[in-house]
């Protein structure tokens, strides 16, 4: 039986990896979410036929609940909040490798107090189970705090803070005490030191609020893959306490995912993952002063009407939308998507101008875009539409503004310098819809504003959007 | 010994084959990737039912340790299996 089960688990494992294959093409990625499904249905199948599972009642319970709750917020939520949805799960995945090892950890040490020490199934009470499960609950507890505290600043109930300082000494101070503790627990015995484990426990879910709470709202997209990332490692580690490979293999796969995120993330900001940790918030480091920022513009902003935008558009015949955060603030995209459809229909070519930090998350933009039924085809990725500029007649930025400043690839002092940049400037014409002059999040003017071939539109992008629908009819 | 080598060994293949198979996935869908490992990630519910199975190595609190376990990560399968699926659909649909 017990072969069976083992022999389930890595099925499961196998059905997750063809799921993630699945994903590989929007076409064939629902197929690869119901076999991902499939092999958990398995998986938990084989967990409730293991000898030590006697009583269903609570396990009943809690998946009722857990399956309520769940689906209650996947119905419920919107396409704009799918980071805080996202920040959430990690944390839920990170809370739940520390509750099995704690449970894990009691069920040690009750076997080891029965006559013969032993119970048949469980694991055996050695240093590899030992440091298994320290990482476990390590991992787990700074992944539950660290990643709430993400959804409350993604909410925008936290705030930056305006010293890092403290935070950082917390950080250290956490860090060396953890490692210490660790250690300690290790060689002195785990099964004898239970206080020391919840002091430790307690510390790390403080390192999670410490290490999150200083890290900028414009690097939450880093944040947010990197926790991912740990909740899987969690879970590979509550594998090696188990002595589950089928765990092993899914955490070390979630693991993986969250990393290649983390690096795509940092590469688009052109920064280093420990610049994004212990750098504090880019505005913060860098930003110019209000004054400054108006002496930018003095003067040199062309400002435009829709109306005008509608017969720049209609003389068009190609158009590139650039969508940035303030587009989904806004809730433009299915007023995008109209004026989007109108051109086509006057066979001008269409496409999105997708940047990789564009939403709040990774492929984030995507999503938002795709809600409001844009077809995935006309959504082009940086490196392969950037060549394009040069043949596009009107560039549209709504809402975005960092992914799109020149500075970055030609000011060295810029604090964005290196960072790739849609290279908007190079159509023909750029019309700015924005609201005010505002700094984006790296807190910097952008020169795009001012370039000979810029015009702005003031305003909410929703209603400058309309207004140009409108004048496009009249036409 | 032996046994933690093999263990490790598979823990380490794993991570390229993950690297490999996530490397292929177009930027457009790294939301719905994310959503649905989160969904895998879940598979700690097999220890959780584990804990929560009332075998004779369980106690009151580890159960509950346990009970408590297995709601978390049912919010994460659930949850994840359910909002992937919402997303894919908005990219299928023409």
């Amino acid at each position: 039986m017990h072969v069976f089960i083992n022999l389930a688990y890595l099925v499961a494992a196998v059905l997750f990896i063809f799921g993630i294959k699945g994903m590989t093409t929007p076409k064939t990625a629902v197929r690869g979410n119901q076999l991902s499904a499939v092999g958990m249905l398995i998986a938990v199948v084989a967990a409730l036929l293991e000898q030590n599972v006697v009583s269903y009642l609570y396990i009943i319970m809690g998946v009722l609940i857990g399956a309520g709750i769940g689906t209650f917020l996947a119905k419920k939520v919107q396409m704009t909040s799918m980071p805080e949805m996202v920040a959430a799960l990690n944390g839920f995945g990170g809370g739940a490798s520390l509750l099995v090892a704690s449970a894990n950890y009691l069920e040690m040490q009750k076997a080891a107090e029965m006559p013969l020490g032993m119970i048949a199934g469980m694991p055996e009470a050695d240093l590899k189970w030992a440091i298994a499960l320290i990482l476990s609950i390590l991992i787990g507890a700074v992944t539950l705090t660290g990643s709430f505290v993400a959804v409350g600043k993604l909410m925008g109930k936290l705030g930056d803070p305006s010293s890092i300082g403290m935070f950082k000494l917390i950080v250290k101070i956490c860090f060396v005490l953890l490692v210490s503790g660790s250690i300690y627990f290790v060689i002195d015995g785990p099964l004898e030191n239970a206080d020391l484990l919840i002091v430790m426990v307690v510390l790390c879910l403080l390192l999670g609020v410490a290490l999150v709470i200083p890290i900028g709202g414009a690097d939450m997209p880093v944040v947010i893959a990197l926790l991912n990332s740990y909740s899987g490692l969690a879970g590979s580690a509550t594998g090696f306490v188990l002595g589950n490979n089928g765990l092993i293999i899914t955490g070390s796969l979630v693991g993986a995912s969250g990393l290649i995120l983390t690096t795509i993330m940092c590469k688009a900001m052109n920064r280093s993952l420990t610049n994004v940790l212990f750098g504090g918030s880019m505005a913060a480091q860098a930003g110019v002063s209000k004054d400054e920022n108006d002496a930018f513009y003095e003067g040199k902003v062309k400002v435009t009407s829709a109306d005008e935008v509608a017969m720049l558009l209609d003389s068009a015949k190609k158009v590139v939308f650039v969508p940035g955060y303030g587009l989904a603030v806004a809730q433009a995209q299915h007023a995008t998507r109209e004026l989007a459809s109108m051109l086509q229909a006057h066979d001008i070519d269409v496409k999105y101008a997708i940047h990789p930090v564009a939403g709040r998350m990774p492929g984030h933009m995507n999503v938002l875009l795709a809600e409001a039924e844009v077809p995935y085809e006309q959504l082009v990725e940086m490196d392969n539409i950037n060549p394009e500029f040069a043949q596009t007649d009107v560039a549209i930025v709504l809402g975005a503004n960092d992914v799109t400043n020149p500075a970055a690839s030609k000011d060295p002092n810029s604090p964005i310098y290196g960072m790739p940049i849609l290279e908007v400037q190079n159509a023909k014409t750029v019309i700015v819809v924005k609201r005010g002059l505002s700094p984006g999040f790296a807190g910097i003017p952008n020169e795009l504003f001012i370039n000979d071939n810029s015009l702005m539109v003031h305003g909410d992008a929703k209603l400058v959007l309309q207004e140009i629908i409108s004048a496009m009819k009249d036409l | 010994m032996e046994m933690l080598m093999l263990t490790f060994t598979i823990f380490v293949l794993a991570i390229f084959v993950g690297v490999e198979v996530i490397n292929k996935v177009p930027p457009t869908l790294h939301t719905p990737l994310m959503s649905g490992t989160n969904a895998i990630s879940g598979i700690v519910v097999v220890g959780a039912i584990i804990s929560s199975g009332g075998g004779e190595q369980t106690d009151g609190l580890s159960t509950f340790l346990g009970v408590l376990a297995i709601i978390l990560a049912c919010i994460n399968i659930f949850g994840g299996f359910t909002v992937t699926d919402r997303m894919l659909h908005m990219f299928k649909k023409k």
